[in-house]
Formats: C-alpha cells, sequence, structure tokens
C-alpha cells in the first residue's frame, strides 16, 4: 500500500522536494521506519498519524525536540499514563531521539477532520484560540502553538490533526498534577486558568480545524518575516 | 522544570487575585515583588476599568472604523503596509489590541492627549502620538494626518476608552507599571542567563523571533527586523517595565525587578535598525537624543559600538 524508501542517510537532501510529491500523491512514506517503531504502529498508525477513535495521538510531524521530550517525561513519571509509560521505559535515550527523529519528519496526512464544532461551543472556542481570555490570563492557542496550531519548532506542539477528547485530557492532566514537566510551566500555568468549559469549548473547536499539509519542523526558520 | 508551577499553584488565586484590590499603584514601589505568575499585566496596576468587548462593535459605518483599527493592532503589516517597515505587530507590545491595563493600553492614551512631549518638545495630539509608533517602533513611515489609517486607530481607541473621563492622565493601568529601581545596576551577563532560561525558548537564542509559514510567531527583540533606536522600547527602563508585566508570556510577574532590569539591558544592548533621527555620527545623535542613562545607543556593550551602522536605511514600501 504504502512507498518504502530508504533514505536514512541523506532524507534532508529530499525535503524540498517533498511538499510537492506530497500533495500529488499523499501517503508516501519516505524513511523507512526504524526497527523501535515497530511497536508504535498499532496505536499510532502506520505513518504516525494517529488513531482519533481511540484518542491516540498523531506524531507524525511534531517538533522532534518536543517528541524527545514526552518519552522522556513518560519514562520518568512527570507525565503519567499507564500504556506511555510502559512503552518509553524501556528506551534508551538513544533509540528516543530515533523515533521522535522518524516521526517529526514523517508529513501530516490525516484525512479531513470528521468532526464539527457543536454550535453552542464554536464562538468561545474560536475565541480562545485565535484571540485568547486575558481577564482570564489565557493567551491565543495559536500565539504560542502558531498560525492555525501548526506547531513551532522546537517545544510547541501542533494542536490539529488531534481528537478532541485527547486534547481535552491533556489540559485536564495539567489541573490533576498527572502531567508535568512541560518548559517553564508554560502550558500548566495556562491549563490551571481554564475552566472545564473553556476546555471542551477550545478542543472542539481545534479538533474540527484542517491539520496542516505541510510538516512545519521543516518550514519552520528564525528570523524576521519577508 | 516543574519547581516553577509548585510556586505558582497554591499562591496564585489566593494572593495574586486579592492583590488586585488591596494594592494601588502608588504603594508598589515599597512592595517587595517576590516572583509568581499573575494572570495578566493588570493585576498589579490597580486598574478598575473594562474597555467594551470586541463583540459589541457597532455595525455601521463608525463600527467599521473601529474594527479597521482593532485590524491594525493585531495585523499592521497586513492592514497598513505603506507604513510599516519591520516584522512586528502593535499587539505585540499593547497586549490584547491595546485593551490590556498595564501593556500601555489605547485607551489609557486616548484620555491622556493632547499633552506635552519632550521626546519632540510640542504639544501632540493623538494622531501626532501615533505617527511616532510607525516611524519608531515599526521602524516604518509617519501615515500622514487624517490618514485612514490613523482615523481608524483613533476611532478604535475612543471606543475602547467609552466611560473614561478624559483628561486624568494618571489613570491607573496606563503605560507599564512602576516597579522598584534595581538593587544592583543592570548587567549583560546577568541578563543573558535571564534570557536564556527565560525568553530564547520563545524568541530564538539570536533574538530574532520564530516564523512559521511567513507567519511571524514569536516576533523579533533585536535585529533587522525589530523596533529602532528611537523607540520607547530602546528604553532600558520602559523594557524593563514592559516585561516585568508582560513576560514570559502568559506569565505576568514572574520575573524578579532585578530580572527584568537585567534582561532589559541584554535586549537593548544588541544592535537594531538606525535612528530615523539620524544626526550624521554616532557620537552626536547620541549626544542630541539618547544622553541619558537608560539608553545604551553610542556606547559599547559586549565590544559592540551601538548604532554604529551608518545613516538609517530607506523606507521602501
Ligand atoms: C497501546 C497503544 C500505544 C502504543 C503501542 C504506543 N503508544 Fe504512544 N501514546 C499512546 C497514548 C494513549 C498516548 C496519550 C498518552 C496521554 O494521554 O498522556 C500516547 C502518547 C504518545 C506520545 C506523546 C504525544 C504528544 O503529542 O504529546 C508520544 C511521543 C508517543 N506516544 C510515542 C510512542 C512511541 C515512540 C511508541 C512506540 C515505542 C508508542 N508511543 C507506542 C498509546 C500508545
Ligand atoms: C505561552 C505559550 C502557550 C500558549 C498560549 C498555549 N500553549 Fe499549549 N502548550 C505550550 C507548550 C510549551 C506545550 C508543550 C508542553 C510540554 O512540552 O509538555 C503545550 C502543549 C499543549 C497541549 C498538549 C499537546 C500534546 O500533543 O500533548 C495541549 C492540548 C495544549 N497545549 C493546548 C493549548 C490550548 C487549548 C491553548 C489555548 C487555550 C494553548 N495550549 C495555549 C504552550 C502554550
Ligand atoms: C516594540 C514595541 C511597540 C510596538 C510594536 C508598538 N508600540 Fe506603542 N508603545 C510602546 C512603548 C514602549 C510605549 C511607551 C509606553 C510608556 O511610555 O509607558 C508605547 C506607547 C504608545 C502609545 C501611547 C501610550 C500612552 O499611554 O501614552 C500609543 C497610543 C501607542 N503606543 C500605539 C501604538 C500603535 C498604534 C502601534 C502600532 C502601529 C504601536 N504602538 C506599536 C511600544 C510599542
Ligand atoms: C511563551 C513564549 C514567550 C516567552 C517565553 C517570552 N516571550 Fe516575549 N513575546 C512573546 C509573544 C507571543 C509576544 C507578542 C505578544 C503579543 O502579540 O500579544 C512577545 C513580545 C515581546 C516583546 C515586545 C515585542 C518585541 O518584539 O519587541 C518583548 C520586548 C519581549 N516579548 C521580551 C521578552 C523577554 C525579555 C522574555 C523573557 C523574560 C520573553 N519575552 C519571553 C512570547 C514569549
Amino acid at each position: 500500500m504504502f512507498q518504502f524508501r530508504s533514505l536514512s542517510s541523506s532524507r534532508s537532501l529530499f525535503w524540498p522536494a517533498c511538499g510537492v510529491i506530497l500533495t500529488a500523491t499523499s501517503g508516501a512514506v519516505w524513511a523507512a521506519p526504524p526497527p523501535e517503531a515497530a511497536s508504535c504502529a498499532a496505536c499510532h498508525g502506520a505513518q504516525g498519524e494517529g488513531m482519533a477513535a481511540a484518542h491516540y495521538p498523531r506524531l507524525a510531524g511534531m517538533p522532534a525536540d518536543y517528541l524527545a521530550e514526552q518519552l522522556h517525561l513518560f519514562a520518568s513519571g512527570q507525565r503519567q499514563n499507564a500504556i506511555m509509560s510502559g512503552m518509553a521505559k524501556p528506551l534508551s535515550a538513544e533509540q528516543i531521539k530515533t523515533l521522535a527523529d522518524y516521526y517529526s519528519g514523517l508529513p501530516v496526512t490525516m484525512a479531513a477532520p470528521a468532526q464539527t464544532v457543536p454550535a453552542d461551543l464554536k464562538p468561545r472556542g474560536e475565541q480562545l484560540a485565535v484571540y485568547g481570555d486575558w481577564k482570564a490570563g489565557i493567551p491565543a492557542c495559536f500565539r504560542c502553538h502558531g498560525p492555525g496550531g501548526v506547531g513551532v519548532a522546537p517545544a510547541f506542539p501542533a494542536l490539529t490533526g488531534q481528537s478532541a477528547t485527547y486534547l481535552d485530557q491533556q489540559i485536564t492532566a495539567w489541573k490533576n498534577g498527572t502531567r508535568s514537566g512541560d518548559p517553564q510551566g508554560l502550558m500548566h500555568t495556562i491549563a490551571l486558568r481554564m475552566s472545564d468549559a473553556d476546555t471542551k469549548a477550545v478542543t472542539a473547536w481545534l479538533a474540527a480545524q484542517k491539520p496542516e499539509a505541510a510538516v512545519m519542523g521543516k518550514t519552520n526558520q528564525a528570523g524576521g518575516a519577508q | 522544570m516543574s519547581k516553577h508551577i509548585q510556586q505558582i499553584k497554591p499562591v496564585l488565586t489566593s494572593i495574586l487575585l486579592a492583590s488586585v484590590a488591596v494594592v494601588p499603584m502608588a504603594s508598589l514601589a515599597a512592595v517587595e515583588v517576590t516572583p509568581k505568575s499573575a494572570p495578566n499585566a493588570a493585576v498589579l496596576t490597580g486598574s478598575t476599568f473594562t474597555p467594551p468587548d470586541p463583540s459589541t462593535i457597532p455595525n455601521d459605518e463608525f463600527g467599521k472604523m473601529v474594527q479597521l483599527g482593532r485590524n491594525i493592532m493585531f495585523e499592521s503589516k497586513k492592514y497598513a503596509p505603506q507604513y510599516v517597515g519591520n516584522s512586528l505587530n502593535c499587539v505585540n507590545c499593547h497586549t490584547d489590541g491595546g485593551a490590556m491595563a498595564g501593556s500601555a493600553p489605547l485607551w489609557g492614551a486616548w484620555v491622556s492627549y493632547p499633552a506635552y512631549r519632550s521626546k519632540n518638545k510640542k504639544v501632540n495630539t493623538y494622531e501626532d502620538r501615533l505617527q511616532g509608533c510607525f516611524r519608531y517602533s515599526m521602524n516604518g513611515k509617519m501615515p500622514p494626518l487624517g490618514s485612514d489609517v490613523l482615523v481608524a486607530l483613533s476611532a478604535y481607541s475612543y471606543w475602547l476608552a467609552k466611560g473614561l473621563p478624559t483628561g486624568d492622565t494618571k489613570i491607573a493601568g496606563r503605560g507599564y507599571p512602576d516597579f522598584p529601581a534595581p538593587k544592583q545596576a543592570p548587567d549583560f551577563v546577568r541578563g543573558q542567563a535571564v534570557y536564556e532560561a527565560n525568553c530564547a525558548i520563545c524568541h530564538a537564542a539570536n533574538g530574532e523571533g520564530r516564523v512559521v509559514n511567513g507567519t511571524v510567531v514569536f516576533p523579533p527583540l533585536w535585529g533587522a527586523q525589530s523596533f529602532n533606536w528611537g523607540a520607547g522600547m530602546g528604553s532600558i527602563k520602559n523594557a524593563a517595565k514592559f516585561i516585568f508585566a508582560n513576560m514570559p508570556y502568559g506569565q505576568s510577574y514572574s520575573l524578579t525587578p532585578q530580572q527584568a532590569w537585567d534582561v532589559a539591558y541584554f535586549m537593548d544592548g544588541h544592535e537594531r535598525p538606525q535612528d530615523p533621527r539620524w544626526e550624521g555620527s554616532v557620537a552626536a545623535t547620541r549626544a542630541k537624543y539618547h544622553d541619558n542613562k537608560n539608553s545604551l545607543y553610542g556606547t559599547k556593550v559586549n565590544g559592540v559600538l551601538l548604532g554604529d551602522t551608518g545613516a538609517p536605511k530607506p523606507f521602501n514600501e
């Protein structure tokens, strides 16, 4: 079904062409998965696209540093999850890096989101994502997670292409203290200011947005615009 | 990493929210401000004013101008392209599109003009004041008086200030809140350490910010795309006050005052576009416009004579 090509040593050379081909034949996979990834595909998908129905997150196209950090946090217990701590604990630092680089390099290939936003949640969800609610100390999600929530390397994960339930569970986990270790407490601080209703509205809205076509890690660059 | 957050949790709601009511601005300097994160910049200003909600912008000709003003605040280059010479947006230094107390809100400014300004030694109208933002903060060109851009920003400011008495130039929440003078003279090396620990994750190690898919996510703090040497943020004092109340993003008042001074010195100790009031040499420009302890222009910092970059580059649209 998929095309596998081994480009592990020269993958970066092929990136400029990648975006173009991708839009033409979505479904192409570039690097052969490292052996470590064999046990991940069952839940996170053959292309790292995740499994929305089971609330397993997509990994494809996420910043590599972010993914690696999460695996370390699962292993150390700062991010608590029975399944993932079991998966992460046996991994060496080197294996973590291999996996993070691999998933980060995969194109974002999710189908259009199945979910639509319930009408009563839409205005509040959109407001929080685009403008935030500064009275409550909640800056716009897109201010840190990038335009349209595409993510900003190295530290800010994408928010689109995830199920509402997964996103909701993460914010709730910060509020319950079962997820921590985020850089400078940036997300933890905001999660503590979000009511359950706000969390529900914004995660429902985010889950209904189109995941980006481009792999953000590669288009990100430092320096002023234009 | 999570150490920080553990401190915040218990104190955040109780102490800080209570302090909204009990810490008036005047007594702030006397209070030892301990690091913890407040929900927003308004908290330590004593401001009680709430500007109207954007959803209530009227749906008529006046409302269209108000909306245009708001759009210019959020996306300056898109809505005022002929006057913007860098990659900043007004909202970058005026949180929530100029609605937030403690982040130089436009409503606080609106009720305070016309006013005499020592910067240009004359009485300035509100439109004059806005022109300065484009020339310096946006490193661009001044929109002509009466132009749509200035009318729209004025209409938006007026609309935000609904219900405020005019002429109260010291209204709580105006500007960036005053805060304690540094105990030690601000320092580049200490500032760099603060920067690396608290700012670089967003503004990048080289201070140039981060751009995704052509959109600036984290604005540049120095370099060619940032504010120029004539801007208010180039004053260490203004910068320290802004940073203390507004940065790191989402964590108002979490730095100590000393950290804010040090990191402001570090930021303003880097090269940026020339002061458009250039007098032909760094020394002459410093003597005329920067001869005070809050400006590092024309001084040597970290081995670099700041501002020694020649005449200002012409602005091209
Ligand atoms: C049995 C299902 C399952 C398997 C197998 C699995 N995961 Fe996960 N993974 C999950 C679930 C569930 C979560 C969400 C955990 C949470 O809610 O904190 C997750 C989360 C993650 C995250 C965090 C994503 C984010 O956006 O924060 C990473 C990274 C990850 N998994 C990597 C892996 C890797 C690498 C493997 C293979 C070594 C793997 N997973 C195998 C179920 C699985
Ligand atoms: C001040 C910057 C900032 C803002 C604003 C922000 N976030 Fe985050 N967010 C982060 C960081 C940093 C992380 C990564 C946390 C980590 O490394 O553990 C994150 C992670 C997340 C995650 C976990 C994603 C995953 O794959 O597991 C969710 C969900 C999230 N944010 C939702 C939101 C929502 C919703 C908003 C708007 C209401 C928002 N964020 C606003 C900084 C921010
Ligand atoms: C690089 C940061 C920065 C940017 C970008 C910026 N400003 Fe400012 N602005 C400042 C600073 C600093 C002050 C001075 C605040 C003080 O004196 O307390 C200021 C002051 C003002 C004032 C007067 C406030 C008062 O209370 O007197 C107005 C009005 C204003 N700016 C409007 C704008 C507009 C409109 C834009 C976009 C075209 C803009 N600013 C862009 C930093 C900035
Ligand atoms: C979580 C990301 C984040 C962190 C950490 C952060 N900033 Fe910012 N900063 C921003 C964003 C986003 C803006 C624009 C705010 C807006 O538009 O509402 C900004 C704006 C600014 C500005 C005004 C705009 C400009 O480019 O001059 C300055 C100055 C600034 N930050 C300094 C700092 C300093 C100093 C630190 C460390 C103490 C810091 N920031 C930490 C995200 C961050």
